[in-house]
């Protein structure tokens, strides 16, 4: 990142600092299957009422395009913000058509959808540019050092845009937040099941404090 | 395994830096980062590895870094220049794997022959 960049980054930081936005565009983001839709499933049902934003599966890869949802009024801590949620497909370094097939796919459906899964990456990082803020949300059963996690945080602290990491998957015996905490200490958290609504409220008075 | 020090990348711009660890790693290498890469060059390298990915001849890489530690002075942060890049290996995904990784150490198993 250049001079010149760094500097308009630095500018537009602080320009949204003294202006505190009440509409916020926000990125969720994470690797495959941690849970990004059924949480944006979850924001927007609570929100707006509308039942589903995409669809969820335990194969990975589900989301292959960015889906936008416009308007997302959030409530809490007395305040209130108004979200564009965007749900990115998952972002990964590898893409193995061999992996959907073993999921019962045929080899066409599963060359198809990692040729599709590599074009949902590249729109998820695109989207990178465009956004105030991202949900990081980390699946709490597995380690939280992959290097999606790792590369998100990054840019989100180079670009100085607020992040929150969202510790889902709370609803399993395995789940361990606290290793997710341990590993990146400098970033607030909270703990859900995005599956079964548990702490959603913590989410939202997060959301409202960092995003508003 | 190629080793490729701080003063070699520090030369290069970002797009001759993933270009030559790209060509590299598609040819089985695997990469070593002295001085690493900065967050902007780590998303634009999955970026382009997304688009090289062949059936049956590039599944993707794996590349582990360090989380960003914060450094640098009042004017770095000012500037948005606090975060440097921390050392990186990166390989091919089916030669690569990373077995434990924490703040301190990255555990890796290279495949040879695959």
């Amino acid at each position: 990142m250049g001079f010149i960049d760094s500097l308009k980054i630095s500018f537009e930081v602080w320009i949204s600092r003294i202006f505190k936005k009440k509409r916020a565009k926000i990125g969720i983001y994470g690797p495959p299957n941690a849970g990004k839709t059924t949480l944006a499933n979850r924001i927007v049902k609570d929100w707006t009422g509308v039942a589903s934003f995409g669809t969820v599966s335990p194969v990975p890869h589900e989301t292959r395009r960015a889906m936008r949802n416009e308007g997302v009024q959030i409530k809490a801590n007395g305040s209130s913000i108004e979200l564009d949620i965007v749900d990115t497909p998952g972002m990964a370094t590898k893409i193995d058509f061999k992996e959907f097939m073993a999921f019962g796919m045929n080899e066409v459906e599963a060359k198809k959808r990692a040729k599709e899964a590599t074009e949902g990456v590249i729109e998820a990082i695109k989207w990178l540019d465009d956004l105030d803020g991202v949900l990081l949300v980390m699946d709490s059963t597995e380690d939280p050092y992959t290097q999606v996690n790792v590369t998100v945080i990054g840019n989100m602290e180079a670009r100085r845009l607020p992040l929150l990491i969202v510790a889902n998957k709370m609803d399993l015996p395995e789940a361990s937040p606290g290793r997710i905490k341990a590993a990146f200490p400098q970033h607030a958290l909270v703990s859900v099941s995005a599956l079964e609504g548990s702490n959603i409220d913590e989410l939202y008075k997060a959301i409202a404090t960092h995003f508003g | 395994m190629d080793l490729i020090s701080g003063e070699k990348l520090e030369n290069l711009t970002s797009m001759e830096k993933i270009r030559l660890i790209l060509d590299k790693v598609k040819t089985g290498r695997i990469v070593v980062l002295e001085s690493g890469l900065t967050p902007a060059e780590e998303v634009r390298l999955i970026e382009m590895t997304m688009t090289e990915i062949r059936v049956d001849e590039f599944s993707g890489i794996e590349i582990e870094s360090y989380p960003s530690k914060k450094e640098g002075s009042f004017f770095d942060k000012l500037l948005g220049r606090g975060i440097k890049g921390r050392m990186t290996v990166i390989g091919p995904a089916n030669q690569l794997r990373t077995i434990e990784k924490d703040q301190f150490q990255i555990s890796t198993k290279v495949s040879v022959g695959d």
